[in-house]
């Protein structure tokens, strides 16, 4: 039988959907971002960015920039009516002080036990970059990665053990991917909500590491 | 009578000797104190620690303290950056230090120095590549990493208005690293848009109180236009 990947907004749209009202959320920079896009308009959600906001809104119409109003990407954005700004250690207590309810994170890979790579390749030409990544991975109370499955040559990016530089240890809740979302328990790693038309016996294929059925493997 | 209030970026600057730590605030293109940057390059001091979020974009601010050769070390969380080439190209041939640190550790490092507080255990970067070499401790269960403080020898900021006494308010997300680095140097100049009188800062709204602060400097407004291009160039 065959199957359909996610896209990335669709990816987006259905962590989006998972977030309940009255959740303190960091999204990280690049494809996290789109989850912003697809928030329940019927649910108060705040979103936060490292660089001093609480209460983040959409990006501003065109000609409404303010260069004092920028997100983590560096991208004009707006203040929702009630929102605040504070200083940047503020701000990091926030992520590390186990503030935030959920945060979303792109990643390079995810270990069996949870273990994040998502700031270096450790190529060595590569200037390396951590941001908020480290802080967010420790601190956050649910660690939420959206990533594609497969990498483009075909291999699971969710592996036994990472092989870029670690992020974090044990810190990765749960995986969305465009296969399928996966939960990192005490149990194992738990695949449900798989894309329709891609049997439990092929995901596993796929993956590499040993999943565990959840059981609502029908529902989208 | 205190007057904090330089007569401008080059006097506030003429002291900044070789081989000063300096903390500079920004994110992107916010918070960026510009002008005081400029100055900094026009005074001429060299083998400088720069701490700041990023590690310069195109050859303006940072990147150009890197492009003068006044730089030898930077620390920093963010260094790779579309137009980073300044510091990509100095960095590769090995002619500037990179010292990379989480960024929560980083303004905590700086908030540390600021609190005299001597070190500090965290849980970030625990087993990565940027606690290695360093003091680890379980502490609740959890494993913590050995942090110390990053004292500067002087901090730049940007603010949007100062009293004389050097009292402080921001505009929005250019907050960021400002009131932190404030207090983590011995010496901090604040770049304003706007010096007031005494008693026009609402008391229950200033945000950094003027003791973390030696200097103020009065720059000319930039529009909305220099500065999303300034921002974009961030």
């Amino acid at each position: 039988m065959s199957y359909a990947r996610l896209t990335r907004e669709e990816i987006a749209r259905r962590i989006a959907s998972d977030i309940p009202e009255g959740a303190y959320v960091n999204l990280g920079i690049g494809m996290p971002t789109l989850v912003a896009n697809h928030l329940p308009k019927d649910r108060e959600i705040f979103l936060h960015s490292e660089n001093g906001i609480l209460g983040m809104g959409p990006a501003p119409a065109p000609g409404r920039e303010d260069p004092d109003l920028i997100n983590a990407g560096k991208e004009p954005v707006t203040l929702l009516t009630g929102g605040a700004y504070f200083h940047h250690t503020d701000s990091f207590a926030m992520m590390r002080g186990g503030h935030l309810d959920i945060c979303v994170l792109g990643a390079f890979q995810v270990s069996v036990s949870g273990d994040l790579a998502n700031w270096h390749t450790g190529a060595r030409d590569a200037i390396p970059a951590v941001g908020g990544a480290m802080d967010l991975a420790v601190g956050a109370k649910n660690v939420w990665v959206m990533m594609e499955h497969l990498t483009k040559s075909g291999e699971s990016k969710i592996v036994f053990r990472c092989t870029y530089p670690l992020t974090g240890i044990g810190v990765v809740k749960r995986i969305y991917t465009d296969l399928a979302v996966i939960d990192v328990t005490s149990r194992g790693l738990v695949a449900s909500r798989l894309v329709p038309g891609l049997s439990f016996d092929e995901l596993q294929r796929l993956t590499g590491v040993p999943l565990l059925p959840s059981g609502d493997r029908a529902a989208a | 009578m205190i007057d904090k209030i330089a007569p401008s970026a080059e006097a506030a600057l003429a002291d900044v000797r070789d081989g000063s730590t300096v903390l500079i605030g920004g994110f992107g293109g916010a918070g960026v104190p510009a002008e005081l940057i400029d100055a900094l390059v026009a005074q001429g001091a060299r083998e400088l620690t720069i701490v700041n979020n990023n590690a310069g974009n195109a050859e303006v601010g940072v990147a150009a303290l890197l492009k003068a050769g006044r730089v030898r070390k930077i620390v920093c969380s963010y260094p790779r950056q579309a137009d980073s080439h300044v510091f990509d190209a100095l960095y590769r041939a090995g002619k500037v230090e990179l010292e990379l640190v989480p960024q929560g550790t980083l303004s905590e490092r700086m908030r540390a120095a600021g609190a005299g507080i001597g070190a500090f255990y965290t849980p970030t970067g625990y087993g990565t590549d940027l606690a290695r070499g360093k003091e680890t401790r379980v502490i609740d269960g959890k494993h913590c990493v050995l942090e110390h403080p990053i004292h500067g020898d002087v901090a730049l900021v940007k603010a949007e208005k100062g009293d004389r006494w050097g009292n402080l308010v921001y505009r929005k997300s250019a907050r960021n690293f400002g009131p932190t680095m404030a207090s983590a140097a011995k010496c901090t100049v604040a770049q304003v848009y706007e010096t007031v009188e005494l008693g026009a800062l609402d008391p229950e709204c200033i945000v950094t109180p003027g003791i973390f602060v030696t200097r103020v400097v009065k720059v000319p407004r930039k529009s909305t236009a220099q500065m999303l291009d300034a921002g974009r160039a961030a």
